[in-house]
């Protein structure tokens, strides 16, 4: 306020001094003290996030070596040309996105209509709640190991259900679509439930006045299910669709153990996603200036989908005469 | 699947409007059933060698061989090691975490400072930046500071969650009235005095709840440590990755080491299963 010339400490004590004349607003002291509470996330943040961010733009246009960090030479756009032309890329492109698709639609489906069930009263909620979280305590690494056992084409216990029930057994690793499946089976698995509580949490802070009103006009469950409960729940699933997209966009770890730790997403890179492509360029080739390239490919990937995701909604708000934006959607989530 | 409940009543905050009809039960037991079961199939699969899963009819109940294929995982992966390690990860990271987004949190919900609108947006933001941004140069500065294959490596990194800040400061700015803060203030105390002696105390659940959160993250992370560590030197996920690539005579081994650094995170999450539910139901993100 009065003292913004002074060093932070001095400042801080100058606002302190109590019941100055500006106590009107004065509950909020010193517009400098803040800062020393704020610097300590914001030093670890630009030192271990920020700096990084922008070297791998400055790596991404250099040719560099692991061995050779510091004196890599400056090529321009080449590893972004490289990419763009490099038949690895667009596999996994598509893999990220066909992943993607499979592993987050169903799932947000099943945890609405979960969601809905466990929003009834219900003996033993607690129970419920906690059983249908187990997945998601468990590490993806963990999730992982055990579902490629699941799904071991001689050992595993899906083919033998399915020979069981007569169905031919499947290759759920070497071929393209059960493989991704069996990858998305494992991201579903451990999400699903912990999207169920979200949505749950969401349906949980709508007026139940509405419902009477619903029903009192005579709307059915099924009416109501979907003139009361969507409407209400629309921030919460646009939150949760924008953070499904950023986790499908770097999916990394399950492609990654689901081949025993081999980045390469299958023996024909059936499931190599753009995470584990940016792995095996950087770690296993030691090209980290493709790699980097890749990763702001993936960010900007990232940005495109998430703007579009808004976009989508705002036009279906617009439409029907209410407001979505993400800046919406977030309090919406957190502040309960 | 929507209009199976099997009677009406009126609405009460926490228990649902609509009494559960059976099927309701049938099908949320069902869903318990597909959540839980793989757990319990690790275990099956750890007490089983590879022909007695192979075999026509594969075997439903585990055995004590169980024991003895842990020792063998042990022998293959340090286990062991990549428990204490993330413990040390997981803790650090907890505590570190809501140390940082406490304070940050307090100042953005009840500092007014220039500049903080922005700060904050940018928070919520850079949770669209994926993992694969920055390990390239981080990995060069922490093997130039010496950090790397340290625990040290992992940890700094984390310590700062754009979600913490958030969530502690949506919480500040529920939980901690105006009025309790200028009457601290009246009463001559400074801003840190004040953070100390009422906003921590308001706040404590929210700050158990993130910590909890924090160590589950941590403890479940894959992407940067299995980059910065070593095997030698792993939490336990990056010795799972050492356990699947190694070459195990039996998939009894593998899943046996697994259920060995599985299993002490599960009892932990069993016994505060209602407060982490109730911390995601607060407002969680994925990391």
């Amino acid at each position: 306020m009065t003292v913004l010339s002074q060093p932070d400490v001095q400042s801080g004590e100058a606002a302190l001094r109590p019941p100055a004349p500006r106590r009107t607003r004065g509950i909020r002291p010193g517009s400098r003290i803040a800062y020393v509470y704020v610097l300590p996330f914001f030093l670890v943040f630009a030192a271990f996030s920020i700096y990084p961010w922008v070297a791998t733009a400055w790596v991404s246009l250099h040719d560099t070596r692991l061995s050779t960090y510091d004196q890599s030479s400056w090529i321009g756009l080449a590893n972004y040309r490289n990419l763009f032309t490099n038949d690895f890329f667009w596999n996994a492109f598509r893999n990220t996105i066909t992943i993607g698709i499979i592993s987050t639609v169903p799932q947000l489906c099943m945890a609405l209509g979960i969601a809905h069930l466990l929003n009834y009263r219900l003996r033993g909620r607690t129970f419920f709640r906690v059983a249908i979280l187990m997945p998601y305590a468990t590490s993806l690494a963990a999730a992982t190991v055990i579902f490629a056992e699941l799904f071991d084409p001689n050992l595993g216990l899906i083919n033998w259900g399915l020979h069981v029930v007569h169905l031919p057994t499947v290759d759920w690793q070497g071929s393209r679509w059960p493989s991704q499946i069996a990858v998305s089976a494992i991201v579903t698995w451990r999400w699903t439930g912990y999207n169920a509580l979200i949505y749950l949490a969401g349906m949980q802070a709508i007026d139940t006045d509405l419902y009477e009103a619903a029903a009192m006009d005579g709307a059915g469950r099924w009416a109501q299910f979907r003139h009361v409960t969507l409407p209400g729940l629309r921030p919460t699933i646009l939150f949760t669709i924008v953070v499904s997209t950023i986790g499908a966009a770097q999916l990394f770890g399950e492609p990654l153990l689901y081949h025993n730790g081999l980045p390469d997403g299958g023996t024909q890179n059936q499931y190599q996603t753009l995470g584990l492509l940016m792995y095996q360029q950087g770690w296993t080739n030691d090209r980290l200036g493709l790699a980097s390239a890749t990763a702001w490919t993936m960010f900007l990937i990232i940005v495109v989908a998430v703007c579009a995701n808004l976009w989508i909604a705002r036009r279906r708000g617009r439409r029907e005469g209410r407001r979505a934006s993400i800046v919406a959607a977030v309090p919406e989530v957190t502040v309960r | 699947m929507k209009r199976r409940a099997s009677s009406s009543g009126s609405g009460t905050a926490n228990g649902g409007v609509l009494e559960a009809g059976w099927v309701t039960y049938v099908v949320i037991l069902l869903v318990t059933l597909v959540s839980v079961f793989p757990l319990y199939y690790t275990i099956v699969m750890a007490s089983h060698t590879n022909a007695e899963m192979a075999a026509s009819r594969p075997p439903i109940l585990p055995n004590m061989s169980v024991v003895d294929n842990v020792k063998k995982a042990l022998e293959l992966a340090p286990l062991n090691r990549g428990l204490i390690n993330s413990v040390i990860v997981a803790g650090s990271l907890a505590l570190g975490t809501v140390a940082l987004s406490t304070l940050a949190g307090f100042a953005f919900a009840k500092l007014r400072f220039r500049g903080s609108n922005i700060l904050l947006a940018i928070c919520v933001a850079t949770m669209m930046v994926p993992l694969q941004m920055g390990v390239i140069p981080l990995y060069m500065l922490m093997a130039r500071l010496g950090l790397a294959g340290h625990l040290t490596a992992v940890i700094l990194p984390g310590l700062c969650t754009a979600f913490g800040v958030f969530f502690m400061r949506q919480y500040v700015a529920s939980a901690v009235p105006d009025e309790l803060i200028e009457a601290a203030y009246m009463d001559g105390a400074r801003p840190i005095r004040v953070f100390w002696s009422v906003v921590v105390p308001a706040v404590r659940p929210a700050m158990a709840v993130l910590g909890m959160l924090t160590f589950l993250m941590a403890w479940n992370d894959f992407f940067w440590p299995i980059i910065v560590l070593s095997s030698q030197n792993p939490t336990v996920q990056v010795s799972f990755q050492s356990l699947a690539t190694g070459y195990a005579p039996q998939q009894s081994i593998v899943m046996a080491g697994t259920l060995y650094g599985t299993v002490p995170v599960l009892i932990v999450f069993a016994v505060l299963g209602r407060q982490i539910v109730g911390g995601i139901m607060q407002g969680a993100v994925k990391g």
